[in-house]
């Protein structure tokens, strides 16, 4: 890691350490699902240029594995969020085998068409619970160790499946293939003169961000014991590209900064029913208007050093 | 009997899927033609579908003027909202990557859908059908309601009407122009701008007309567009954006090819055409009637 992220690095897992002794634990805990969510995301559209508008179907369908085989077939947390993640992994082998067929704009509808395909798969299907969902899941003990029902024992797990995830995408971001992503990125008729398979290096990128996606939606479900269609619903879907974009498209720790944010301002305007949308549909607008760098974004061009 | 089904139920099956089909035609138009000249996928487009709509239902409710002075009135005040949406905002967008136009109109989207949502409550809100074409007639084999006929014989008629203006008029041949190269048509003194700003408004009117069209047979809601837009984003993937034949036909198939799956296999049919989506991506990525980049 580059010296002042690295700093910037030590400093948010800082804050979070000191985190829930500070702020209730259960809101750090959704922060930092959906910070991974966010990252996961922004690894296809930050470095690959793809916008997937369909990503609550990794989300989501990794919540109701990760709910189903805690709760009906009782595994420990740990085995059903690795399952979770599995089944997200899947599913981005085949959406994204799809959407890369197409460029652009039509990526994301395609993407958001197929993962609204998934939306009423769920809605129907027996196992699901429909409008209720899956239901006082259990958190199970980790490793057979450790009680989850501990609020600040779930805590420092969820920080830690954050953490890796980060790091991950963060390797992935600096190494050779996140170079050629850019590549592709920046210009896709170069990059396959030099002999790189765009496609293979899409899809690659595209099941990992689903896979993380969904690592982010199984730890949600044994966090909230709960799995719903709420997570895999396209506000859902336009709820991630927010996160990203206001915390700054392609930046390391934006995504991070843009889902705490939106995650903060939705609980706190909670009371205010319809009005939250408004107000989303209102940074949408001027984000993209004003403001397309982010918070992260804006930040790293004032110290003109990659955030 | 036909296939073990009775023919009542087909037909009927049948006639809905004409009807959904119809505004997946005439929505789907729009967004083609829009996406020619301005690049811009609209997500918007739900959201104006429903403005049509309440509009019609504010000119009852307000003002006493029923659905042939709103299939009037719908479309221009629609699509003068929209004309302002290019020139106050869209319009900043041109230079960059088409994807800020996404997002940028579904930002839009949400605050729309959000504010009638507050004032309006999701429940939906009765629009009675024009006493002109209640009732139905017997084909024999079927009842025909009145209203249903209209809105597809009205809507076919819109959808003609437009392929014919692009396709066949002078007008039609500087827009079409414009979208191979628009730098070209400016230097030989069309305002291309100033096209560019009608034609969103024109897409935006139609999405309008069929939020007019709607209102009676499924209700006047805030959220009537939002799950629309989605589906008639998988049929312009199947269509592809490139004919305006291609809209029309696709919409009006899609639509049939939902109503008999309600018949065959009604667990299927919320997902039918998102299906016939992949299936088509895996066999010809452009999309039926596209052209391949």
């Amino acid at each position: 890691m580059a010296g002042h992220q690295a700093v910037v690095f030590a400093l948010m897992a800082l804050a979070l350490v000191v985190g829930p002794f500070v702020v209730y634990p259960v809101f750090l805990m959704k922060a930092l699902c959906f910070a991974l969510f966010a990252c996961a995301f922004n690894l296809l559209i930050g470095y690959g240029g793809l916008l997937s508008f369909g990503h609550a179907a990794y989300l989501g369908s990794a919540g109701y594995m990760t709910a189903h085989a805690a709760k009906v077939w009782g595994w420990p947390p740990e085995l059903a969020i690795l399952a979770g993640t599995a089944a997200a992994a899947g599913l981005g082998v085949v959406i994204g085998a799809l959407a890369i067929r197409r460029q652009g704009i039509y990526f994301a509808m395609i993407t958001l068409a197929l993962a609204q395909m998934l939306y009423f798969f769920f809605l129907q299907a027996p196992f699901t619970g429909g409008e209720d969902g899956i239901q006082a899941v259990p958190r199970g003990m980790l490793l057979g160790l450790v009680d989850l029902r501990n609020p600040l024992a779930m805590y420092f797990t969820v920080l830690a499946i954050f953490l890796a995830g980060f790091l991950l995408i963060y390797r992935t971001i600096h190494s050779p293939f996140g170079q050629v992503l850019k590549a592709i990125r920046e210009n896709e008729p170069r990059a396959l003169s030099l002999g790189y398979g765009a496609d293979q290096y899409k899809l690659i990128a595209f099941v990992l961000s689903a896979a993380l996606s969904g690592l982010a939606g199984g730890t949600k479900a044994i966090v909230f014991q709960l799995a719903s269609l709420t997570d895999v619903h396209w506000t859902m879907s336009g709820e991630v590209v927010l996160m990203t974009l206001l915390g700054g498209l392609g930046t390391v720790f934006g995504p991070v900064v843009g889902a705490m944010i939106v995650i903060g301002l939705e609980s706190y305007l909670a009371q205010l029913g319809a009005w939250v949308t408004v107000v989303q549909g209102a940074i949408f607008v001027l984000c993209v208007l004003a403001f397309r760098r982010g918070v992260v974004g804006e930040l790293a061009h004032l110290l003109r050093k990659p955030l | 009997m036909i296939l073990g089904i009775p023919p009542q139920a087909l037909f009927s099956q049948l006639l809905i899927g004409l009807i959904n089909g119809s505004f997946y035609a005439m929505l789907s138009l729009g967004l083609s033609v829009i996406f020619g000249l301005l690049n811009i996928i609209n997500f918007t487009h739900g959201a104006q579908y429903m403005l049509g709509a309440f509009v019609a239902y504010f000119l009852l409710q307000g003002v006493g003027l029923g659905h042939w002075w709103a299939l009037l009135l719908a479309p221009i005040a629609v699509g003068l909202v929209g004309v302002l949406m290019e020139r106050l905002l869209l319009q900043r967008l041109y230079g960059l990557d088409h994807l800020y136009g996404l997002l940028l109109t579904f930002g839009l989207g949400l605050i729309i859908q959000g504010l009638f949502r507050n004032s309006f409550g999701s429940s939906g809100l009765p629009y009675a059908i024009p006493s002109e074409l209640t009732g139905g007639r017997n084909l024999g084999f079927m009842v025909l309601p009145n209203y249903r006929a209209w809105v597809i014989v009205f809507s076919l008629a819109i959808c003609l009407a437009t392929w014919f203006v692009i396709e066949r008029t002078k007008l039609g041949s500087y827009l079409r122009a414009a979208t191979e190269n628009p730098g070209l048509v400016q230097a030989f003194g069309v305002n291309v701008p100033r096209m560019i700003t009608l034609t969103y408004g024109f897409g935006v009117a139609l999405a309008a007309v069929a939020g007019v069209l709607a209102a009676p047979i499924y209700q006047v809601n805030p959220l009537m567009g939002a799950d629309l837009i989605i589906v008639v984003f998988a049929v312009v993937v199947i269509g592809g954006m490139g004919s305006i034949m291609g809209s029309i036909v696709t919409g009006f198939g899609l639509g049939l090819i939902e109503g008999l799956t309600k018949v065959f296999y009604p667990e299927a049919s919320n997902t039918v055409i998102f299906v016939i989506m992949a299936l088509v991506l895996l066999v010809k990525p452009a999309g039926l009637f596209g052209r391949a980049q």
